[in-house]
């Protein structure tokens, strides 16, 4: 019987499980639909032909490997883009056919060469019987009641009260996963004064730079010169990053995300009314921020961040390619389509004396709290 | 038969060691013949499963390479086209994965493919467990369990699509940081939280990356083991037919029937992802280039079952938009980025509980429903699926405009109507269908099938003659379940009292409720098999020619 000891094994895989006699079967013959031992014999040679085909699968997919090297002088190798196409192919297409044989072959073997059995077991019926759950019951709360938990309430609250704090020590040990927000997204590095250069460049920026540009658009980010670990706009743009740019003129990632503006260069009569108020705190029009006919916002949608990188020159309006939020550049950004909330910030620009495109100092009339149209600026 | 062959020593011998120390043989031999009902909508989640396989198979292998850091390098590997550029060591590293190592490439894109195909069979599976009513009692704590999968693979996919920090990946960080910012009160605080400070920070892949490779494939691994033990215990439910009982389950048993045909569906599943990963580009990362926050291309799509959401992000017009304290509450991304997930998962979660509120059933289902045979549920789920649909379909309007030459803004107001008015139609022509294939069961129970044979009758008349159904089919057709609620018994007791729980107004909203529910329906009360007179047609046709 079950669970004898080793030394009367017999002959099943595990002792004492010995064939019923005059059964041939695992299953009752009523529910084994076996085949014929022709079909079976069928089964069995397609069976075999497709682990043959796996198997050359397998082997072709070892040489694909060695095939090409990962990098070589004269040799094709896997960095050319082109050959590691083919090495792509070859690899995936013997694997998919190994693969694919083993599968036809189990399948074809299930299927010809099994019986289809028809086997039937009952769902077993879920409920315990009363009895059972009542037994349970008893027995629980029995148990509960000499263990003095339900009896003695000082120690079960002082238990639970203990739990408390703990429980809440994995919530406070995630406090330093980051900083508060406090006026971090206030800031950017578009201090007054700053020059602007063409994204990607160190190029700065001239007033004319934007006549020769096809579409009127130049997408650009401020000028900063990190010195010593601090850069002229102390902003969280992330310690170490110094380290990271300690020659020349570099923006993190983060800096870059904030503050890049579109540069566009509109027809002074194509302005409309939106461009003579104020900015909210502000005490000169819209229009006075721009120069010489260009004016600048950033380029970040105010509806979920993506890139508005796309203008169309003849009808002014910023597009948004992720959702779709529109812009029209000539009436201070308003929200002219989409999901956007607020219209882009608009940046005020000006000439440098040395006729460099720059941030133009504003001189707000009280200090605007959250003006929601405007970038304030690093103290 | 030949005798049965003996067990190899070795085997007998590890059998014993094994038994010697868990007792297993009783319990081995009863799992072994566990029966699995045989039908092709089973073999989905199947699918789901060998997908988690070969992600984690795949996975491990990416992880021997993949450098989960943000710091900026300039690179110059193998790859020519992008020597030169600066990019994150993520990138650089998926890079030296697709050039540098043989069959990264195939391992990288078979990976991807194993992604979209597991939350596809994830996706159709359910719909089947909804369609069939497989998640009723006792099975809706495994409906839970399912949900929770789902959800969490679809963060995990979400996840693993942005370490490689190639533009679009970066663009979908990005995305994700607008919608967790537009939370009120909270939104900047968590945004900051995740990240480490500022988007992008250089700490969100690191911690994306212990997300996707560490906890959730842990939990999913947790789920998915529980739904298996929750199924092998409870069986699973079967279709209707012959011998197909609520207390009875017919199909193959797992050993050794089941254990081949699965594990063959396994290598075909395996093979059709390493052969579409052969010959079909997906996510290819070198073309797209590095993240950076000031660039975007267009034509920019998520993986499929982000789509969904993208696609509401669209179609969400900003008129809803409020400010408090000149704080702004950006309804236009709360909706469709966090409030349509919460209505999606929320919805699944609490279906089954409401149906059974509804239908006032508790009593355990092992059989499952066909879908025509519960016209509501089924039209309600072919309203979801229409809406899930026509939001994903918003999430390429830019594809669609420029394919079908209409205007971009002209797409969404298209959009905007037609989530309204399609899962509408939907549900109404759904549940007309279920009506019509049940009346044509009635008339296939009642005068058997149509066998396409043109017969004419000495009396010159024409008929196709009807032959009887299988007793299978015949079986299937009579387990039609009277659709019910026993909210809507009799409105007073015995002693013509009206029940209090009635009169409340919960009751009230559960009755309506039931009776929308149960309304329409084809009876097949007082339908006998094969009396209709189609059959009697042909046996009178003989008849008479015999008197002739």
């Amino acid at each position: 019987m079950l669970g004898t000891p080793s030394a009367e094994t017999g002959e099943s895989v595990v002792s004492g499980a010995s064939v019923e006699a005059g059964h041939e079967g695992p299953y009752p013959a009523s529910e084994t639909h076996a085949h014929p031992e022709e079909v079976q014999r069928r089964g069995e040679r397609i069976a075999s032909l497709w682990f043959v085909i796996a198997f050359l699968g397998g082997v072709g997919f070892l040489v694909s490997y060695y095939l090409f090297p990962p990098s070589a002088q004269d040799v094709p190798a896997i960095a050319d883009p082109r050959i590691g196409q083919y090495s792509n192919m070859l690899l995936g297409g013997t694997l998919a056919v190994a693969l694919f044989g083993i599968g036809a072959g189990m399948t074809v073997w299930a299927r010809r060469v099994m019986p289809h059995y028809e086997v039937s077991s009952p769902y077993d019926d879920l409920p315990s019987s009363e009895k059972e759950k009542g037994s349970f019951g008893d027995f629980f709360m029995k148990s509960a009641d000499e263990s003095g938990f339900t009896r003695r309430p000082l120690m079960r609250r002082t238990l639970i009260a203990a739990m408390l704090p703990l429980g809440l020590a994995p919530i406070v040990l995630l406090r330093d996963t980051g900083p508060l927000p406090g006026d971090k997204l206030r800031d950017t590095p578009w201090a007054e004064g700053v020059r602007m250069v063409v994204e990607g460049t160190d190029r700065f920026i001239r007033a004319e730079d934007l006549e020769s540009e096809p579409n009127g658009m130049i997408t650009a980010l401020p000028y900063v010169v990190h010195e010593g670990g601090h850069g002229e706009g102390g902003h969280g743009g992330g310690e170490g990053e110094s380290a990271r740019y300690a020659e020349g003129y570099h923006l993190s990632l983060n800096d870059k995300a904030k503050s890049v503006i579109l540069l566009i260069k509109i027809p002074e009569g194509d302005y409309k009314s939106g461009m003579t108020e104020t900015v909210e705190g502000q005490d000169e029009p819209r229009i006075n921020w721009t120069h010489n006919g260009i004016v600048a916002y950033s380029k970040i949608c105010t509806h979920v961040g993506c890139p508005a990188a796309l203008y169309e020159r003849t009808t002014h309006r910023i597009l948004c390619p992720c959702h779709q939020s529109t812009f029209d550049a000539a009436n201070a950004a308003e929200v002219v389509f989409g999901p956007a909330h607020r219209p882009l910030p608009q940046l005020p620009i000006g000439v440098d004396d040395e006729g460099y495109l720059s941030r133009r100092a504003t001189s707000p009339s009280r200090p605007g709290r959250r003006s929601g149209t405007t970038r304030r600026t690093s103290r | 038969m030949s005798k049965t062959t003996q067990a190899p020593k070795a085997l007998r011998g590890v059998g014993n060691f094994i038994d010697d120390r868990f007792h297993l043989a009783k319990t081995g031999e009863k799992n072994l013949r566990k029966v699995f009902p045989n039908h092709w909508s089973f073999m989905l989640g199947e699918i789901a499963l060998y997908s988690f396989i070969i992600l984690l198979l795949t996975g491990v292998f990416l992880t021997l390479w993949f450098k989960p850091s943000m710091a900026e390098i300039v690179y110059d590997g193998s790859y020519e086209r992008l020597q030169g550029v600066e990019m994150s060591e993520a990138y650089a590293s998926t890079l030296f994965i697709d050039f540098d190592v043989r069959g990264g490439f195939l391992v990288r894109q078979i990976h991807h493919w194993a992604a979209l195909i597991f939350v596809a069979s994830l996706v159709v599976h359910m719909l089947r467990v909804f369609f069939t009513g497989a998640f009723r009692k006792p099975r809706e704590i495994n409906w839970l369990i399912g949900v929770g999968i789902f959800t969490i693979a679809i963060l995990e996919g979400l996840f693993g699509y942005s370490l490689p920090d190639d533009l679009p990946s970066g663009m979908g960080v990005r995305i994700l940081q607008g919608v967790i910012m537009s939370l009120p009160l909270v939104g900047s605080y968590v945004s900051m939280f995740l990240f480490g400070g500022e988007f992008p920070g250089d700490l969100i892949i690191p911690r994306l990356y212990m997300l996707h490779i560490l906890l959730l494939p842990a939990l999913l691994l947790a789920l998915i083991a529980a739904h298996f033990m929750i199924l092998w215990h409870q069986k699973h439910t079967q279709y209707p037919g012959t011998g197909k009982t609520n207390k009875t389950v017919v199909g193959t048993p797992m050993f050794p029937g089941f254990a081949v045909k699965a594990g063959g569906f396994f290598f075909f599943t395996f093979a059709v992802t390493a052969g579409l990963a052969a010959f079909v580009q997906v996510n290819p990362i070198h073309l797209f280039g590095p993240f950076t926050p000031t660039s975007i291309t267009s034509g920019l799509q998520p993986d499929w079952y982000m789509g969904f959401l993208e696609g509401a992000l669209r179609i969400f017009p900003n008129t809803f938009d409020f400010q408090i304290f000149g704080y702004a509450v950006p309804t236009a991304v709360l909706v469709p980025g966090l409030g349509l997930m919460g209505l999606l998962f929320g919805g699944l979660a609490a279906w089954p509980f409401l149906e059974a509120w509804i239908t006032g059933d508790r009593r355990p289902h092992n059989v499952a429903d066909r879908p025509r045979n519960a016209p509501v549920r089924t039209g309600l789920g072919v309203a979801g699926v229409t809406a899930y649909g026509i939001l994903w379909l918003a999430g390429s309007n830019d594809i669609l405009s420029e394919t079908f030459s209409i205007e971009l803004y002209v797409t969404t107001y298209i959009f905007r109507a037609a989530i309204f008015v399609g899962p509408v139609i939907a549900f109404i022509v759904t549940k007309r269908i279920c009506l019509g294939l049940q009346r044509r069961d009635r008339a296939t129970l009642e005068h058997g099938y149509e066998s396409g044979v043109i017969q004419q009758l000495p009396s010159g008349e024409f008929i196709e003659v009807h032959k009887e159904s299988s007793q299978d089919t015949v079986d299937a057709l009579l387990s039609k379940p009277e659709v019910t609620s026993t909210a809507l018994g009799e409105e007073t007791d015995e002693k013509g009292v009206e029940s209090p729980g009635k009169r409340k107004a919960m009751g009230r909203i559960r009755r309506s409720l039931a009776h929308w529910y149960t309304k329409d329906y084809v009876s097949f009360d007082g339908v006998e098999p094969h009396s209709g007179h189609h059959l009697h047609h042909a046996a009178e046709g003989e008849k008479e020619s015999a008197a002739h």
